[in-house]
Parts: structure tokens; sequence; C-alpha cells
């Protein structure tokens, strides 16, 4: 979506679904973890996932955000839904929702968090300065080059590695080979 | 499939064959195996049913999709027939019988005719035999015809269905310009025919002759080399040769498992030892085998209808039966080869008009007794197509 | 303001691309609209079509010859009581239609039904497509789920397993046409340069790159692009619950489906979700194989006088069906009760007639070519849904399965790699 100088549409649109966008995926996020019901945290979970793709897309790197949501939304969400259903779930709604502990928790978070805010700020400079390049319409043949070019070893362990995690899961589910 | 057979073919012996090799699912040696200890469920296929062709109530027992093993319900169309015929003189029963299979109604009153007939020692003239012949033969193809249809509907083929009635319709067209009704045709009268064929009979049946067999011809064409047909009736449902003979299963299931066994050439009644026609047989006594037999045997009734409707002689059409039928003291068993199967009747005459005790042997009933072995180990949608392959109609079942 | 709405007329890409968020907007309106009205017309052609293919007439009363049935039916689904299972989880019961209705008609966006006739195009149009089809599965899943019953249940899962494993088979046979996007060649064997090669994943760039190479992936490369389009032609199929794949949906099953508990308003969601489906999926099969908005032959047979012959089958199509309504007409019982049906049928077939002459008007004539072709061909995949579904016996369940991962799958990937070989060699 190449941003054509419209009198008074670019700046809003951008900042506004910025927010949008985000407030979502933190509004899902925090609803994931409150649910008491696992079936609506996993819907919550979806929604998160759907903001985050545009998030992606907002960055200009429209592949991600397509993976993402076939991917993530598509088959891994698919997936936690079948295990909720078919694991008993009265006794899950019976269960305390939070910890005892939570205040050192939630201490603990906050700490966390400030943390990486301090480095952040006093290192900034460390970081390197990269704008989101906005060539959108090689952004799937460059990850393509560089999947399959320079970073070909990993990409292959990593396909490896889901291989033999499709067959222990085989193994482990059928009662006779 | 099956999992216990005979390696020898021998008549049941009391002493060494164990009766509960048949009920060894029911695990009633291991009474301390619990619930917990397995991942089994048990589901009732209720009375109301799309799939059960009738009111049949099966209850079966998974292992996830397996099926373990069925228990069958069955009375809820008992109308106490037989009890009925205590208390009927002999020609007062005989549209009683019709109602059993409801869907072949002219072979059960054949056999019930044929019984009454050999009790009193009399013999209907060969025109009505002949008669009773075109119309039994008719009959059993309007009943394959009607099978067909229903068993590939439970298979999900929906348009055999349509087809199959449309051309069934011709044969109830011609019971109906011949006695009146199409489905309880109420046709044969103790010692032969009460009505004379109709002006045109043996035209409409010649007609009917050139008209069906491009049609059986249509449902082969959609079903017999479909890939998903043969991929969905091939290995399943498969009873082997001696389990068919041990449960006593007969008709196009005994045969479909290889035996040659047909009443109409074993122990000839009505005109068949004067006409020319085959027993088909199959190899395996899989759901397949159980189809292809019944389409040869629907072509084999055209021939031997068209055999008939040549040959038919001239002549009376009823026995001399006395007005009062008091048949001597005795009882007989007398069956015929009915589309479903043997369909036996045993009646008992104690001399008076009414019968003492009529037992009919139905065919699916006997039949039915297969669907458990039929089914263990196969998946749960395959019990439909088997209790479709046995072709039950539960009217015969319940009486 | 008004010339921030004309601007675009003149403009030749699509709303979303030249940034026109008005006519975006009109674009979405007129493509959710007509796809509603196609799901209403497949409604209709597939109770007439499955009612002649078995010998009987379908629906006949409800307007002349059943033309208004439909429309009857939403009315009786609309006004029915809507039942909620007493322990359901409500919210998960209401929404549950609602992700299958959005994921079906979010497809929508990127369907190209001519060069700049789309509402937008993406440049990982396909992968989105496929993506967002894949969301659908959800839905089911949590309809099954929420309706807190033993047989739904198993009829989600059930219904679920079969789409994401003919989703895989679906992907491998969308690559290999993805594939032969990238290729220089011109025609079916494409030896040599002809082309720019630049592959592409928007549904307009892969409709253009079958332009470029002068040929239908269908036959590029024969017969692997016929396989691969086979391949997604039967997982297409399964995709969409569809007989000879909808096992989990069969009333003479135990398993009931996912959509037992639903009655009324829900239930005809799930009903448009499906048929949206289904027109969606067949659009990518046409889109990636079938030479998506052009017309038959449009390099062999150039020239003004073909492009004229081909611009006349719009109007000529109208005007069939207009013949055919007035050949009802004719065969309408001359009875008094019949009249009403008569006049009906006979202002049907006069509002075909004038669309038809409509169409023969020279600039409606070039605007409405790249649209007419693409539904056509849409039009001939559901033809084929409901002749399958008249035809076809049932998969049982693990023999479904099998299907997917054993038969299409490898098929699938040995197309792939075939493709890719030919690609490099040739």
């Amino acid at each position: 979506m190449q941003p054509i100088a419209q009198p008074g549409m670019q700046p809003v649109a951008t900042t506004f679904f910025f927010y949008f966008l985000s407030g979502l995926t933190l509004v899902s996020g925090v609803l994931v973890i409150t649910r008491k019901n696992p079936v609506h945290s996993a819907l919550a979970l979806i929604f998160g996932l759907l903001a985050q793709a545009g998030l992606y897309l907002m960055l200009y790197a429209p592949f991600v955000a397509g993976v993402q949501i076939i991917l993530y939304a598509g088959g891994i969400m698919v997936l936690f839904l079948f295990v909720i259903m078919l694991v008993n779930l009265e006794r899950s709604r019976k269960e305390e929702q939070f910890n005892k502990q939570w205040l050192v928790g939630l201490v603990a978070a906050v700490a966390l968090g400030a943390l990486f805010v301090v480095v952040y700020v006093k290192g900034k400079n460390l970081f390197p300065n990269h704008i989101a390049q906005p060539i959108e319409n090689s952004n799937t043949q460059q990850i393509g080059v560089m999947l399959y070019g320079q970073y070909m070893f990993a990409f292959e362990i990593a396909s490896l590695l889901l291989l033999v995690a499709i067959i222990g899961a085989v193994v482990m589910a059928k009662k006779r080979i | 499939m099956t999992e216990h057979t005979l390696t020898d073919l021998k008549t049941p012996d009391r002493k060494t064959d164990d009766p509960t090799r048949f009920l060894s699912h029911l695990e009633l040696d291991q009474p301390d195996k619990t619930f917990l200890d397995s991942n089994e469920l048990v589901i009732n296929m209720g009375p109301q049913h799309p799939a059960t062709h009738g009111v049949l109530r099966v209850i079966l027992k998974l292992d996830g999709e397996k099926v373990l093993g069925t228990e069958c319900v069955i009375g809820y169309l008992h109308r106490g027939v037989e009890k009925i015929a205590e208390n009927r003189t002999y020609t007062m029963f005989n549209p009683y019988v019709d109602r059993m299979d409801y869907v072949a109604a002219v072979s059960n009153g054949l056999g019930y005719c044929e019984a009454v007939e050999k009790l009193l020692n009399i013999e209907a003239p060969p025109r009505a035999k002949y008669i009773r012949v075109i119309l039994t033969e008719l009959n059993r193809l309007a009943s394959h015809q009607l099978w067909l249809g229903t068993h590939a509907l439970d298979i999900g083929a929906m348009t055999p269905l349509f087809y199959t009635f449309r051309d069934r319709e011709e044969i109830l067209k011609i019971f109906e310009k011949y006695c009146g009704a199409r489905l309880t045709t109420h046709a044969f009268r103790i010692g032969g025919c009460q009505y004379e064929t109709y002006e045109g009979f043996e035209r409409d049946v010649i007609k009917f002759l050139d008209f069906v067999p491009p049609k059986i011809d249509e449902y082969e064409e959609l079903l017999t080399t479909n890939r998903i047909w043969l991929e969905r009736t091939k290995n399943v449902g498969v009873i082997s040769r001696a389990d068919a003979i041990a449960l006593g299963v007969t008709g196009p299931v005994l045969r479909a498992s290889g035996v040659k066994w047909d009443l109409r050439k074993a122990q000839p009644y009505a005109a068949y030892s004067d006409f020319d026609f085959e027993i088909p047989i199959g190899a395996n006594g899989d759901t397949y085998d159980r189809y292809t037999v019944r389409m040869e045997e629907m072509r084999q009734s055209l021939r031997i209808i068209r055999q008939a409707v040549e040959r038919i002689p001239e002549g009376p059409i009823m026995a001399k039966v006395p007005k009062v039928m008091k048949p001597p003291v005795g009882e007989i068993y007398h069956s015929i080869e009915a589309p479903k199967g043997e369909l036996g009747y045993f009646i008992v005459s104690d001399g008076s008009t009414q019968p003492y005790r009529v037992r009919v042997r139905p065919p699916s009933f006997v039949n039915l007794q297969a669907l458990d072995i039929m089914v263990r180990g196969a998946l749960v949608a395959d019990v439909i197509a088997v209790i479709g392959t046995l072709d039950i109609v539960l009217g015969e079942v319940d009486r | 303001m008004l010339d921030y709405v004309t601007s675009y007329l003149s403009s030749n890409t699509t709303p979303g691309q030249a940034g026109n968020v008005f006519w975006a907007l009109v674009y979405i309106m007129v493509v959710f609209g007509g796809v509603s009205v196609a799901v209403m017309a497949m409604n209709w052609l597939e109770r007439k079509a499955l009612a002649h293919f078995q010998i009987r007439l379908g629906p006949m009363r409800v307007g002349p010859h059943g033309l208004l049935q439909p429309i009857a039916d939403a009315i009786k689904l609309m006004t029915k009581e809507d039942i909620i299972p007493a322990e359901a989880d409500k919210f998960v019961f209401w929404i549950a239609p609602l992700i299958i209705l959005c994921a079906s008609f979010a497809v929508y966006i990127v369907v190209p039904f001519g060069p700049t006739h789309a509402i937008t195009d993406l440049n990982i149009g396909i992968l989105f497509m496929l993506g967002v089809s894949s969301l659908s599965v959800l839905g089911i899943v949590m309809a099954g789920w929420a309706s807190n019953s033993h047989y739904p249940l198993i009829g989600a899962l059930r219904s679920s397993a079969q789409m994401v494993s003919y989703e895989v088979a679906m992907g491998m046979a969308v690559v290999s046409a993805i594939l032969m996007t990238s290729l220089h060649g011109l025609g079916a064997y494409g030896v040599g340069v002809g082309t720019s090669g630049t592959g592409t994943l928007s549904m307009i760039g892969i409709v253009q790159a079958q332009q470029e190479q002068h040929v239908w992936f269908l036959f590029k490369f024969f017969p692997l692009g016929f396989i691969a389009f086979g391949i997604f032609a039967i997982a297409m199929v399964a995709e969409t619950n569809r007989a000879p794949f909808d096992l989990p949906e069969a009333e003479s099953e135990l398993t009931a489906g996912f959509h037992t508990e639903y009655s009324g308003l829900r239930w005809s969601l799930f009903m448009l979700g499906e048929y949206a489906a289904m027109i969606a999926v067949s659009s990518i099969a046409v889109t990636l194989w079938l030479g998506g908005w052009f017309r038959p032959f449009p390099n062999t047979l150039t020239g003004d006088t073909w492009d004229l012959v081909f611009s006349l089958f719009p109007g000529l199509t109208f005007l069939a069906l207009a013949a055919f309504a007035f050949v009802g007409v004719a065969r309408m019982p001359k009875h008094p009760y019949f009249r009403v049906q008569t006049i009906g049928l006979a202002g049907f077939g006069a509002v075909l007639a004038l669309i038809g002459l409509l169409l023969f008007a020279p600039p409606v004539r070039d605007r409405i070519q790249d649209i007419y072709w693409f539904v056509a061909k849409v039009g001939g995949f559901m033809y084929l849904y409901i002749w399958y579904r008249a035809t076809f016996p049932r998969y049982r369940f693990d023999q479904l399965m099998r299907v997917g991962w054993k038969v299409l799958l490898p098929i699938g990937i040995g197309v792939l790699i075939l493709t890719a070989v030919l690609g490099v060699v040739l």
C-alpha cells in the first residue's frame, strides 16, 4: 500500500492503526491470562495474533504477516483448540485463577520491565539505526533469497527439527507401530 | 475382519462347539475389568435413525472409532402376527402375511399358500404356478431395486434411489392392474390364484422386460466401477463361508460368501424346475460381492420371467379347494427363496379351521444375527453400510 | 471532493493501490452484495440441478420454477426461534458463525475480476487468501464445542481435521502454480526467453503472468499443470466439506455435524459462509490455472474481429437465459392458478433480455468482458460441485484422510519438484 499524498489522509491513518492494533494486542494479552474459560483465552489469543499480523503489515513485511495468519492463527491456534476441547475442562474451571504469590510476581515483572526500559534508554546509541524499508513489492523475493541462500543451513536444520517432532508425535500417539 | 472361524465344516455338535464363541466380546470371564481400564464408548443408534431401515436399535460398543461389538434390540414393530394366526382361519390369515416383509409382499403370500396347500395335500394348477412365478420374480426385482436405492443412499450416493424407484413404479403398476394393490398385494389364494391375468398382462410384462435391462446397466454404470463405491464396499462386512452356514444366514448374503445354495434349485417349488437360470455367487463375502450377487439376480429374474411369459399354459387357475378348510392333523414346514433369503412357514394343524401354530422363519431375523460378526473391527461408518447390505426389513424381523 | 471521487476513474489501478477509500468502499459493497446474491442463486441452482439429476423437478411453487425459493428460505430462517442449548457457552456460540462468515468474506478483497476490478491487489495475494480461508477452521471447532453436546463436538473435530489436512495438499498445488509465474518461456513448454519472468504472489500478477506466457497454467508443462489443478480441484471440494467429502455433516451417519444445534439465522450464516467459501476457492482455482479474466484464446485468436466475437458472449448468454425463460412461459399450464407465475416468469425473461441487450452496447461491452469471463469460469466450478454431490457416494472418514495425506500430498510434492526441475532446465 504505497502512501499517496492525499490531503490529510496519511498521518492519521497510520497512527490510528498503530494505536488500534497495538491496543488490541495488549488487551488480548491481558484477556488471555485473566479469562477463566480456556476457550475464551484461546479466542483472545487469536485476536491478538491477528492484530500482530496487522502490525507486521505496518512494518512493511507482508510476507511475515501472511505467514503469521496461516501458521499461527490458522494452524497453531487450531491445535490449541483441539487440545482444549479434548481435555477435561471441568477441573480447570474450578481452579484458582491466580497464584497466592501474585504480589511477588507483580513486583518481579515490574522490576524486569523497568530494567528493560533503563537498558534501552541508556544504550540507545548502541542499537543499529534501522528504519523500516518500504520496499514492499519485493519483500517475499528478498526473504526467499536470504532464506535459501545465506541461511540455508539453518533452514534445513529447522525443517529437520520439525520432522523429528512430527515423527515423535506419531510414535507417541500410535498404539502399535 | 472376522476373528472366529470354524476350521472345518460340520454340523454343530452341542458337546464340542462353544456357543459362547459368539459372546466373547462381552468379556463374561473378566468381571473385574472396569470402565476406567479402557476408552470404550457405548453408543446407541436409536430406533429412529435415517439409516436403520425401520425401527431397529443397535447398541454399539466402540473403542475410539472401531466397533468392538454390537447388540441389536428389536421388537419395536412386533404386532403379534403369529398369535393372530391362531385365531383366524387359514384363508383369513392370508392377507396378514403380506404385512411382514412389506417390501416383497408377494413372496410372503406364495410361501404361505404353498405351505397350506402342502398341508391340504393339493396342488395348484400349472397356469396358476406360472402366474405365481412371474409375479414372484417381478417382486424379487422390485425388492432388489428398493434395496439398491436405500443402500446407495446410506453410503452417500443420492441419485440411484430416484432411478430405482422410478423403475420400480412399472412393476407396481403391473401389480395394481393385476390385483388392485401395489404394496401389500394379497395376490395368491390357497389352491391357486383368484384373479385371472388381465387383458394385456403378457404384453405389459414383455414391455417391462425390454424396458428394464438398460436401467440396470444405468445403476451399474453409476456404482460398480466407482472408486469411492469400491472403497466403501470392498472388504467391508466380510462373513466367511463357514460362519454364514453356522449362523443360518441365507439368501444373497450366503451366496456372496461362496455357497451355491438357492431353494429355487435345491428344493424347487411353484414352477421353477421348468426354467433355466443361474445362481450367482460371490467370492469374498464382502459388501461388494453382495452387491454384485443381487445385481446379477435381478438379471436372472428377468430371464425367468421371459421364459415364463412365453410358455404360460392355458387352464384353470384354482384347484379344487374345500369351502371350509380343515387340514388333517399334522405339521409342515415349507420354505421358499424370498428376495431376502429363506422364508419358511411352519404350520401345525390340529384338524380345525384355525391353525394351532404358525411359525414364520423370516430371513431378515436370522441374517441380522450376522451383523455382529460382520462389523467387529470395522468403523462406525461401516455399520451403516453393513445394515444396508444385509437387506433387512423390520416388519419381517419383528413380525 | 468531487475530483477526489472522479480522479480514480481515470486511473488504471485497483482502489486499494490508488489509496482511494471511497472507491474501495464502493467496490466492497458491490463485491459483497454480488457474493450474497450469488449465494442465493447457488442455493436455487443446487436444488434445481440436484433435482433434475434425480429425475424430479425441485422447487416449482414458490416463484415460477422456484426462483423465489431462496427468498422464502431466507425469510423462514430469519423468523425461526433462536434456540441456544442450555449449558452452551453463549459468547462462543454467538461468535463461531461470525468467524466463519468473516473469514469466508474477507477473501474477496483480493479476488481479481479484472485487471483493475479488484478491491485491492495485495502483493501477497494468494498467501492472504489461503491464510484467511484457513481461519474458518477455527469457527468450525468453536461451533462444535459451544454446542455442549457430544455429537457436534466429534463432527466439528472431524471437519476441522479434514480441512486442515487438505489445506496442506492445496498449498502444494498452489506453490506449483506460483513457481510457474517466474518462468521466462512462452507456451506450454516455454523454451527460451520471452517474458520478464518475475515471480509474484499477487493475484492480478498471476493472471498477467499467464497472459505474458501465452498459456493457461492448466496446460503449462503438460501434464504437470493439469495434475496440480486436479489436486487443487479435489482438495478444494474437501476443504469446503462438500460431497464426496461430507461425512462429518451427513445425516445418515452417527455424528450429525457441527451445526446441529444451530437453528434459524445462525444456521443460515453457516450456509452463507460455506457457499461463499466455495466460490472463493473456485476463484483461486480459476485465477491460478484457468487464466482468470481472460477470454479463451487471447493470444492465438487475436485481432479486432475475434475480439468482437468474444465480446458478444455476455449479451448472448443473457439472451439465451431469457430464451429459456420464455420457453418456460410457453410450457406453463394454461390454468388460471398459474397466471401469476406465468406473468412473473415472463417478466423475469424480459428483464434478462433487457440486460442482454444492454450488454451489447459497445461501452458496456468492453468493460464487462473481464468480469463476465471470470464469473463464467467460476460458475462452471459451481456446477461441478453440484454434479459431484449428485453422483458420488461418500468417503469414509479414514479413507478421506488417507486420500488427503497419502495420495494427494505425495503427488503434490512430486508435481512441485518436477515443475521446479522443468522450470530450471527449460
